[in-house]
């Protein structure tokens, strides 16, 4: 498979230099103006107390990551968003298809699922502490409360938006309900959970890191916390860093597995190489 | 000229798919009106016939397609399948419908082994099968392409060799090939008398194409103007067999059969425009 070049963008050295260049100058920025020098040596003081070193926060992600202190935190918080994405995105399959395909039932759900769609689920936090403790399960359940809904919404949609025709044809092929489920419903569903992969995944992460930061005794987002208690922010803006870092790391990865799965979606401007 | 009248009705129970009296009506949406898609339809297929209905668009000849398929009951009416009234999905029968069906997300190879998949039939075996389907509708090679990798022409024919798999004993085709640019749709119509000869099948053809019909069929029959559509005329296409779609347009016979149920239809035509416009 090849790509029709576009021409018309920049290539791609051109755009990592660019990628480049600009992250520099933010941190020229950031140096600049909390180091002594440029401005005077209260005012750099008072910048660096609320924006931290870029130096110290760099001392602080090395520092970390050479005496293993962070692998701990960092597990723990990569093993609460993988439990709570799975669990959020099967619970959401099923749910999403159970419903789709049984309207009287959808109906009676439809009220409670769009409020507690619209309730801002983050602030189920509190209560998960209370019923599960300050351990890995709270983080994963408020984790599993925000994917569920992005799944669950796909899949409905993805189960409504079945193609009547392919539907009719599968049927005159001799499908029986269950096998209109397993070939029909299930791949269609499933290809609008993988296109909305990168939300759902990010939305894990997200209340893992919560979840860690209102409270706990391990995660990213526990040290950040801590950090926080005794204004280093230093440390603060490296927990931040490596939280992007590692969503960065997970939103690759999803995308490679997209590619994986996708495989019979068209992808726009696709040639075959002679 | 032969015109016979609108329907000679049932003749024994030797019929592969016989509609008799089928009208649908449908209610509509917002006005909460009945709006009659097909009144009083009978057709009768006979076994190894093939049977084109003709009619302007929009006349419901979908409709009538779909009640033979048993995934559209009537409002009165009933099919029969070989004497026997059908319920339900009509199980002897495969369909080939206008637009995509194909699963896309199956390549060519698994949409092909989808009926025999259904039907429980082993995987080994099943796969076997469709590897010779596939070389005998021009496929070979196209194993593991999916459908948007192909071409229309080449979704066709996957299409057929998914119904053709399943050896139906009625064909339903409802304007299979009217996507097609002309080259590629008269390639497909040899192809599909090709294979029907070797096995003759009953074939119910709807198509608003006129020399297709003729050019394919051993009968036309002519559909009025919708709503409550219903054959206005039959007409015995006695052309030779076998046929080369593209050739048989030009002889006389072809012409004067054309000229006859164009006579019929014309009016037809010009009252689904008309409605149309309205």
């Amino acid at each position: 498979m090849r790509k029709a070049s576009a021409d018309a963008r920049p290539g791609r050295a051109q755009l990592a230099i660019w990628h480049i260049v600009i992250l520099g100058i933010v941190f020229a920025i950031w140096y600049g103006i909390t180091t002594p020098g440029l401005v005077s040596e209260t005012y750099a003081n008072k910048i660096a107390f609320f924006f931290g070193r870029p130096l110290q926060v760099v001392k602080v992600v090395i520092d970390w990551f050479t005496s293993g202190k962070i692998y701990p935190h960092l597990a723990i918080t990569l093993w609460e968003t993988l439990l709570a994405f799975a669990i959020g995105s099967l619970l959401g399959l099923a749910v999403g298809l159970w419903l789709a395909l049984t309207p009287t039932a959808s109906a009676i759900a439809e009220p409670y699922i769009t409020a507690m769609n619209a309730m801002p689920r983050v602030i189920l936090a509190p209560i998960f502490a209370v019923w599960f403790g300050l351990g890995v399960l709270s983080k994963v359940a408020l984790g599993v409360t925000l994917v569920f809904f992005i799944v669950f919404f796909n899949v409905y949609q993805g189960v409504k938006e079945v193609s009547p025709v392919v539907l009719a044809n599968a049927r005159m092929l001799g499908a029986s309900r269950r096998q209109l489920l397993r070939s029909i419903y299930l791949p269609s569903a499933t290809s609008w959970v993988f296109s909305s992969l990168h939300t759902s995944v990010g939305m894990a992460f997200v209340g893992a890191v919560v979840g860690e930061y209102l409270g706990s005794a391990k995660g990213v987002g526990y040290l950040i916390l801590q950090a926080e208690g005794v204004f280093d922010i230093n440390t603060v803006i490296a927990g931040i860093v490596v939280l992007t870092i590692f969503a960065l790391i997970l939103d690759f990865i999803v995308t490679k597995i997209e590619g994986r799965l996708l495989v019979w979606r068209p992808r726009a401007a696709e040639t075959e190489a002679l | 000229m032969a015109f016979a009248p609108a329907f000679s009705s049932a003749s024994a129970g030797a019929a592969a798919l016989a509609l008799e009296r089928v009208t649908c009506a449908f209610a509509g949406k917002a006005t909460g009106e009945r709006y009659t898609a097909v009144s009083d339809a009978s057709i009768v297929v006979q076994p190894g016939e093939f049977v084109s209905v003709v009619g302007p668009t929009g006349c419901g000849k979908s409709t009538l397609l779909n009640v033979a398929a048993g995934l559209l009951a009537p409002s009165s009416g009933r099919t029969l399948v070989s004497g026997a009234p059908l319920a339900g999905i009509n199980a002897r029968a495969g369909y080939m419908f206008q637009s995509d069906a194909l699963m896309p997300w199956r390549n060519a190879l698994d949409n092909v082994v989808a009926g025999l998949e259904f039907r429980g039939v082993a995987r080994a075996q099943a796969v076997d099968r469709a590897r010779e389907w596939l070389v005998r509708v021009g496929l070979a090679g196209f194993e593991d392409r999916y459908p948007h990798q192909l071409s229309g022409g080449m979704r066709k024919r996957v299409a057929l060799a998914q119904m053709l798999i399943l050896d139906p004993e009625i064909l339903l085709m409802d304007e299979p090939f009217s996507a097609l640019d002309i080259q590629t749709r008269q390639l497909m119509e040899n192809e599909l008398l090709d294979l029907w000869a070797a096995n003759r099948k009953s074939v119910l053809f709807i198509t608003h194409d006129l020399e297709e019909a003729i050019a394919l069929s051993d009968r036309v029959v002519v559909l009025s103007a919708g709503p409550a559509t219903h054959p206005i005329g039959e007409f015995p296409i006695d052309l030779p067999r076998p046929r080369d779609v593209a050739e048989i347009r030009l002889s006389p016979r072809f012409v004067e059969l054309h000229e006859a149920i164009w006579h019929v239809l014309k009016s037809e035509v010009l009252k689904g425009y008309a409605q149309g416009k309205r």
